[in-house]
């Protein structure tokens, strides 16, 4: 086999792992576009501020302490204990399920009927917000998170492609155990969403506010529930950056990865995201690894754009979106 | 429109004169924003620093130093406002500590006969005293920091890079693509082969370049990184098992935040520093006693001899000596930004003048003239120890190859003068 | 009492249809211009210069840009800092090609590339709505930037990538470069806005301002009643291309002085620019005026109390201030989604009937 067809191969695998990714954060935008119409900018500083709230409880460090110190004088900044992992995400968890109901409380139930573009910016608001209260709570160092997930690179495949192809596959174990999440994640979604009462409502809801209001579903709850959800999923995809690179202000760029896959596949679509992930993250790649070093390279920020706009131009609405009908 | 009115009135609020008391050094600093984790130590090591002097000695020569701090995010704009807002309160030197504010402070402090200092990050031919009056880059740059590394290889590969792959990752912007001439100089003269990889910002993935540096096996990787592209380019060099000692970034790219969130797999990784590392100097327990201790510290305290911490005290400690020597110089304790500018530009730091300030061989020896507002260019190779959790020097101060960097300074500042109409000076 | 239009007796349709057709606003608008051109050029010192006014003027003209394509022709695009740097760059190469070509013409040139360039990226909104196309424009946004960075030719070939504005005169007096003074560099920009604002009320009040709310409003509708979707659509783009060019080129070489692509002209700016018009309101031309007006004074004023005032440390203040902008942002879209300019409305109609509301 050719070499380059064989390297092409491993980018491609690599690609596909990105796409989950990707793919993972822009779950949690077409949750909640899903189920309120509201484009969700703040998905990415969710992303953010969940990963540091784990962080900061798993090293029980004192939420504000830089204030604190700075107004009383004092010099607290550590409560002394450790907090492991799964209780942390478990408490974690929690905080976001309280962020979506203050999300939802103060800010959403105030603008229903809004337009979209106002929803929209309200939630650039909230970015700012929850960006300011995230560095003020558990301040602005990077930080290590380690909740025992593996990382470098997979021997067993390393070995394996190696005896076939003479070159052994670098995969990483994270992305192989993110992977799995996100099939986990997105399986675990759908059956929820298909079998049980709440995630019935909420598609009830998806489809039609004023249908789903009339016949008693709670439209406060719903989405309260859908924004706990979109924090959730935050959370997943902070675990697996934060990882990565450690728990810092980058997280909250993320976002920006995800916008394509949502134009791709529709900012409607549950599959439409995951598909769309995959050819957003294999796309970028191969042609990173095709096309780059003859363009001078670091072409992924635009790549992604650019194929989602020129796909868009021949299917206006993105693979799964809801075909737009217009009528005067 | 009634926003211009009140806007006027607070004009004439503002425009009550500054006193000029003390020694005035605004810090730019950026403590929020993506680069907020790297700002932070430098902030606190230069704000500690100068509290060090009032509370021990009084300030510089008897004359307390004022330190303002401002905010800029590593947000040009915001520099610009902070330049503005602190240029009028006397501020003697801006050290603004980002390569885009100091592009446009570059014409503005000159207008202003305000000096700049520079320190391994800005406008490398500002080397070039002749063109760039007001703006000093000592102790080295970039050209010189990527000379020192391929020279670091070349002895490590046993004295010939010949034939060699070197891979230059870097940050795809101005600042990543600094060292892409020398490099090219360097590989012509030296016989290795360069490609060059750049990553966009802010580098959170990496997927791409690594596996392309896994692909191409390059025998030594250079790297110019900052931010959130650090730690995952450190990372990603440990899951593709890349040997670290053969992996080296700038200064900017060897903290110990750097490293730590790659645990053990970043052991081994190379950084070029252009000053000491740890907390084993006798400036630091002063800190502790007076500033620390006293509870005066800018930060939490717990940066003491780290990376950044120790760079943003030898800022401070460079500007301290310079302010002292303006002093000397003037016979007065006064001094202006002007006295100060002439003052950095005869500045000679040695090992006495270390040692005096509880510094000993903290950097390189080095001296600034009119023609070189650039030092010696001496940078040193720290290498990182997982287990210990520290960095530590594994070479002496090295001098760039200076035949290749002088012709690159010379045609970018001459480019730079042509386009602003500016004569030589120094003749 | 004084705001009203009694006494003031129209004789003919164009006095009808003038932009202040009630004397005291005339009146106001004539103030506002005399000591815009007439005191503050006097009065204005380097800090008030590059920490309020120019940014305010420099913003105010990209929002004029931004507002015609969101506002009045409702696409909503992300690409803003990508156009600005389009102009910025275009100003840089024709300022250095042609240095004996007077910088006003430049700046001009270089809102006329944006113009093209812009009307390019605006050729998929054709096809895209909506939110697909504020995501699209990110392209724009994404790919401009890199092209600035990878293509030495736009920063001739200098070993950093930055441009710096070298030193321009008009009438002698230097407007870019290191030995500006702040009247001229503020007077430069305000002509550049007074006459853009004017362009910009004079195109939305018209015909074409008509068309484009038409499209806004509802595309296939006003297609029906005979608006060429396609014109109406381009000519929206490359309006704007041409307005958000110009404050590019200001903001690079007035303002700044240097700048880069991705540090000075990153996604930043666009949603900066994108706040200003629906803080100041879509639709409107004072809402641009005033949207950069308070985008521009709060943070300045938040530090200034904060860290001025009250002491409190930066990087406290620095995150206390995203805070407030963040919540004010929110609270005003609950309050008044309508912006800045909405308020103004309702404040002048309430002063029309005071003291008797009845």
């Amino acid at each position: 086999m050719p070499e380059q067809l064989v390297f092409a191969m491993e980018v491609f695998l690599n690609g596909l792992m990105a796409g989950v990714l990707y793919a993972l954060v822009a779950l949690g935008f077409v949750l909640i576009f899903k189920a309120s119409g509201i484009f969700n900018y703040a998905q990415g500083v969710m992303a953010l501020f969940s990963a540091m709230t784990l962080v900061g409880i798993m090293k029980g460090q004192v939420p504000f302490a830089h204030v604190i110190n700075v107004i009383f004088g004092t010099d607290v900044h550590y409560f002394g204990w450790t907090v492991p992992a799964l209780l942390a995400i478990i408490l974690t968890v929690a905080v976001m399920v309280l962020f979506a109901w203050a999300v939802q409380k103060y800010i959403f139930s105030h603008l229903v009927g809004q337009e979209p573009i106002i929803l929209f910016m309200a939630t650039i608001g909230l970015a700012y917000f929850l960006e300011g209260v995230g560095d003020l709570m558990w301040n602005s160092e990077i930080k290590k998170l380690d909740v025992g997930l593996p990382q470098g690179i997979n021997e067993a495949i390393d070995n394996y492609t190696f005896n076939i192809f003479d070159y052994g596959f670098f995969i990483d174990n994270l992305d192989i155990v993110a992977t799995l999440i996100a099939a986990l994640l997105v399986g675990g979604l759908v059956i929820f969403s298909q079998y049980s009462k709440e995630g019935r409502a909420m598609r009830a809801v998806a489809d039609d506010h004023q249908a789903a209001l009339s016949v008693g579903v709670s439209l406060n709850f719903i989405w309260i529930m859908v924004w706990s959800v979109a924090g959730f999923v935050a959370l997943v995809a902070g675990i697996m950056w934060g990882t990565k690179s450690g728990v810092q202000f980058s997280l909250s760029l993320i976002a920006l990865k995800a916008l394509p896959v949502l134009m791709l596949g529709g900012f409607t679509s549950i599959p439409g995201a995951i598909v769309g992930g995959l050819i957003i993250g294999v796309g970028e790649k191969l042609f990173e690894f095709a096309i780059g070093p003859m363009v001078g390279g670091a072409t992924e920020n635009w790549f992604a754009y650019v194929l989602a706009l020129i796909f868009l131009v021949f299917r206006p609405q993105g693979l799964f979106g809801e075909k737009i009908i217009e009528r005067v | 429109m009634k926003i211009k009115l009140t806007t006027m009135a607070l004009t004439a609020l503002m425009a009550a004169g500054p006193a000029m008391a003390d020694l005035v050094f605004p810090s730019l600093s950026y403590r929020t924003g993506p680069f907020a984790a790297g700002g932070i130590p430098f902030a606190d090591g230069y704000a500690d620093y100068f509290t060090l002097l009032n509370e021990r000695d009084g300030g510089i020569g008897g004359v307390p130093a004022k330190l303002i701090e401002c905010e800029t995010a590593y947000n040009t704009e915001k520099g610009v406002e902070c330049y503005e807002s602190t240029k009028d309160e006397g501020a003697l030197i801006y050290q603004p500590l980002s390569t885009g504010i100091t592009y446009q402070l570059i014409p503005k402090a000159t207008a202003d006969g305000i000096p700049i200092h520079s320190m391994g990050y800005g406008r490398t031919s500002a080397k070039n005293g002749k063109v760039f009056s007001h703006v000093f880059n000592y102790p080295v740059n970039y050209w010189d920091g990527a000379s020192v590394g391929i020279n670091h290889f070349k002895k490590q590969a046993g004295g010939s890079l010949e034939g060699k792959k070197i891979t230059l990752l870097h940050f795809n912007g101005a600042y990543g693509k600094e060292p892409i001439p020398t490099l090219e100089a360097l590989s012509a003269q030296e016989g290795f082969s360069l490609n060059t990889i750049a990553i966009d910002y802010p580098g959170q993935e990496q997927k791409s370049q690594w596996l392309q540096i896994r692909r191409e096996r390059p025998d030594y990787v250079l790297f110019w990184g900052w931010g959130v592209m650090n730690q995952v380019a450190v990372q990603e060099a440990s899951n593709i098992r890349f040997p670290m000692e053969n992996f080296m970034g700038i200064w900017w790219s060897g903290a110990e935040l750097d490293v730590l969130p790659a645990g053990d797999g970043a052991n081994g990784y190379k950084a070029l520093q252009f000053h000491n590392v740890g907390s084993d100097f006798p400036i630091f327990d002063d800190i502790k006693q007076y500033v620390t201790d006293a509870g005066k510290a800018a930060g939490a305290g717990d940066q003491i001899g780290t990376v950044l911490y120790n760079r943003g005290v030898y800022a401070a400690f460079l500007a301290a000596e310079a302010a002292k020597a303006a002093q000397a110089a003037n016979g007065t304790k006064e001094i202006t930004a002007a006295m100060m500018r002439d003052s950095m530009e005869a500045l000679t730091i040695d090992e006495a003048k270390m040692a005096a300030a509880g510094l000993p061989g903290f950097g390189p020896e080095f001296q600034v003239s009119c023609e070189n507002h650039g030092g010696g260019g001496m940078a040193a190779v720290a290498q990182w120890d997982a287990t210990a959790k520290t960095w530590s020097l594994i070479s002496d101060f090295e001098a760039s190859d200076s035949g290749i960097i002088e012709p690159l300074i010379m045609a970018d500042s001459k480019a730079f003068a042509d386009e602003n109409g500016i004569a030589e000076r120094c003749n | 009492m004084f705001y009203r239009e009694a006494g003031d007796f129209k004789t003919s349709y164009t006095d009808d249809n003038q932009t202040f057709p009630i004397k005291f606003d005339r009146y106001r608008y004539y103030v506002v211009l005399t000591v815009a051109f007439g005191i503050i050029p006097f009065l204005i010192n380097d800090y008030w210069a590059n920490a309020f006014l120019l940014p305010f003027l420099i913003y105010s003209i990209a929002a004029i840009g931004l507002n015609i394509l969101t506002g009045y022709c409702g696409q909503v695009s992300l690409g803003t800092g990508g156009f600005m740097a389009v102009g910025a760059y275009a100003c840089y190469k024709l300022m250095t090609a042609f240095p004996d070509v007077n910088i006003f013409f430049h700046v001009i040139a270089a809102g006329g590339i944006t113009a093209i360039v812009c009307t390019a990226f605006g050729l998929p909104s054709l096809r895209i709505k909506g939110f697909y196309l504020a995501v699209a424009t990110l392209a724009a946004q994404f790919f401009l930037v890199w092209l600035f960075n990878k293509v030495s030719w736009f920063y001739n070939y200098s070993a950093s990538g930055q441009i710096n504005a070298p030193e321009r005169t008009v009438f002698g007096v230097p407007v870019t470069g290191a030995n500006t003074e702040a009247w001229a560099t503020y007077l430069f920009c305000l002509v550049f806005l007074a006459i853009s604002a004017i362009i910009a009320r004079n195109l939305t009040r018209g015909m074409q301002g008509r068309k484009w709310m038409a499209i806004r409003d509802m595309d296939i509708a006003a297609e029906i009643i005979g608006v060429n979707p396609l014109r109406a659509k381009l000519s929206a783009f490359a309006v704007s291309g041409f307005f958000i060019g110009i404050s590019g080129a200001l903001f690079f070489a007035v303002y700044l002085g240097a700048a880069e692509a991705g540090d000075s002209f990153g996604i930043q700016k666009s949603f900066l620019v994108l706040f200003m018009i629906i803080i100041g309101g879509l639709g409107s031309i004072f809402g641009s005026f005033a949207g950069a007006a308070f985008l521009v004074l709060l943070p300045v004023a938040l530090k200034l109390v904060g860290v001025d005032f009250l002491g409190w440390p930066t990087d406290i203040v620095a995150h206390i201030q995203l805070i407030i902008v963040g919540a004010l942002i929110i609270i005003f879209l609950i309050a008044e989604p309508h912006g800045i300019a909405q308020l103004w409305r309702v404040a002048k109609e309430k002063l029309r009937l005071w003291p008797f509301p009845h």
